[in-house]
């Protein structure tokens, strides 16, 4: 079995794209590529802790972004990851007009839906990788 | 008329650990529900990548840090950055205390590990309402 590769979402608390990015994650993690993937607090990266940023310079990382400000991308950009591919919550909205989700804490139908669209394009990418294809 | 004190609820967000996930709801809980006129949240990514509007707040409010674990990055991260925190939560330490086994899954709490969350909440909704009535004591101190 590979190594997996670690899912990293931006942390996001303040809007629902933090939190479908979060959610995507967890459903790759947990779900679609069980044993594939796995996942680590983005906050504990930036705070410089040792084994998290040894973790994400030795294994193959996806960064998953709320909104434009990339916090996960150029986080681990800045922690010399080995960042193979990222998206963002606010490009698969562009894809989804007329999604609009507003809660937070727990998502309603239209966050719920957009997870499941970031979920099935993140883990066509872990397939994607795990059959050595680099193109995004 | 003033308008009410705003203090900040920084939640650590940590994905990787359940007592992340706690710290996180347990956030959002305080901000729509228990004490939503009081208070605002921060992205930490957000403030530790150096966004100057998230620092400057932390700089000139007060904020309450809660933590998931020990590591204690959102605590570490604003005193580093912004002052010291108001108040500081640490999920793991209360669950200790309280003697509550750590819920199981860090992507759904179940509804007894909701009412663990919701009593977190309220620890830090009566750390508002200290903050705030200090605020008020030294306000009409200063009159």
């Amino acid at each position: 079995m590979t190594d997996p590769i670690f899912i990293i979402p931006c942390s996001g608390i303040g809007k629902a794209y933090g939190t479908i990015s979060r959610e995507a994650t967890y459903c790759v993690v947990e779900d679609l590529r069980k044993g594939e993937t796995d996942t680590l607090c983005l906050s504990l990266l930036v705070s410089g802790d040792e084994e998290t940023q040894r973790l994400v310079k030795s294994h193959r990382c996806i960064a998953i972004d709320g909104c434009p400000l990339e916090c996960a991308k150029k986080n681990l950009e800045f922690s010399c990851a080995k960042l193979t591919a990222n998206f963002r919550v606010i490009d698969l909205l562009k894809e989804h007009r007329k999604l609009k989700p507003k809660s937070i804490t727990f998502l309603d139908k239209a966050g719920r839906e957009l997870t499941k669209f970031l979920a099935d394009k993140i883990a066509l990418k872990v397939d994607e990788l795990n059959r050595g294809e680099t193109a995004s | 008329m003033s308008s009410p004190l705003k203090i900040g609820v920084v939640s650590c967000s940590g994905e990787g650990y359940v007592e992340g996930t706690i710290s996180r709801i347990a956030t959002r809980l305080v901000l729509e529900r228990l004490r939503p006129n009081n208070t605002v949240t921060i992205c930490l990514p957000l403030f530790l990548t150096g966004e100057k509007g998230e620092r400057m707040f932390a700089k000139y409010f007060p904020t309450i840090a809660v933590d998931g674990c020990e590591k204690r990055c959102a605590e570490k991260a604003i005193e580093k950055y912004s002052g010291k925190t108001a108040h500081s939560i640490v999920v793991a330490d209360l669950l200790n205390v309280w003697d509550i086994e750590k819920p199981r899954s860090r992507r759904n709490l179940n509804e007894k590990e909701m009412k663990v969350a919701s009593k977190i909440a309220e620890e830090i909704a009566t750390a508002i309402d200290t903050l705030c009535m200090n605020g008020r004591r030294r306000k009409s101190a200063n009159i």
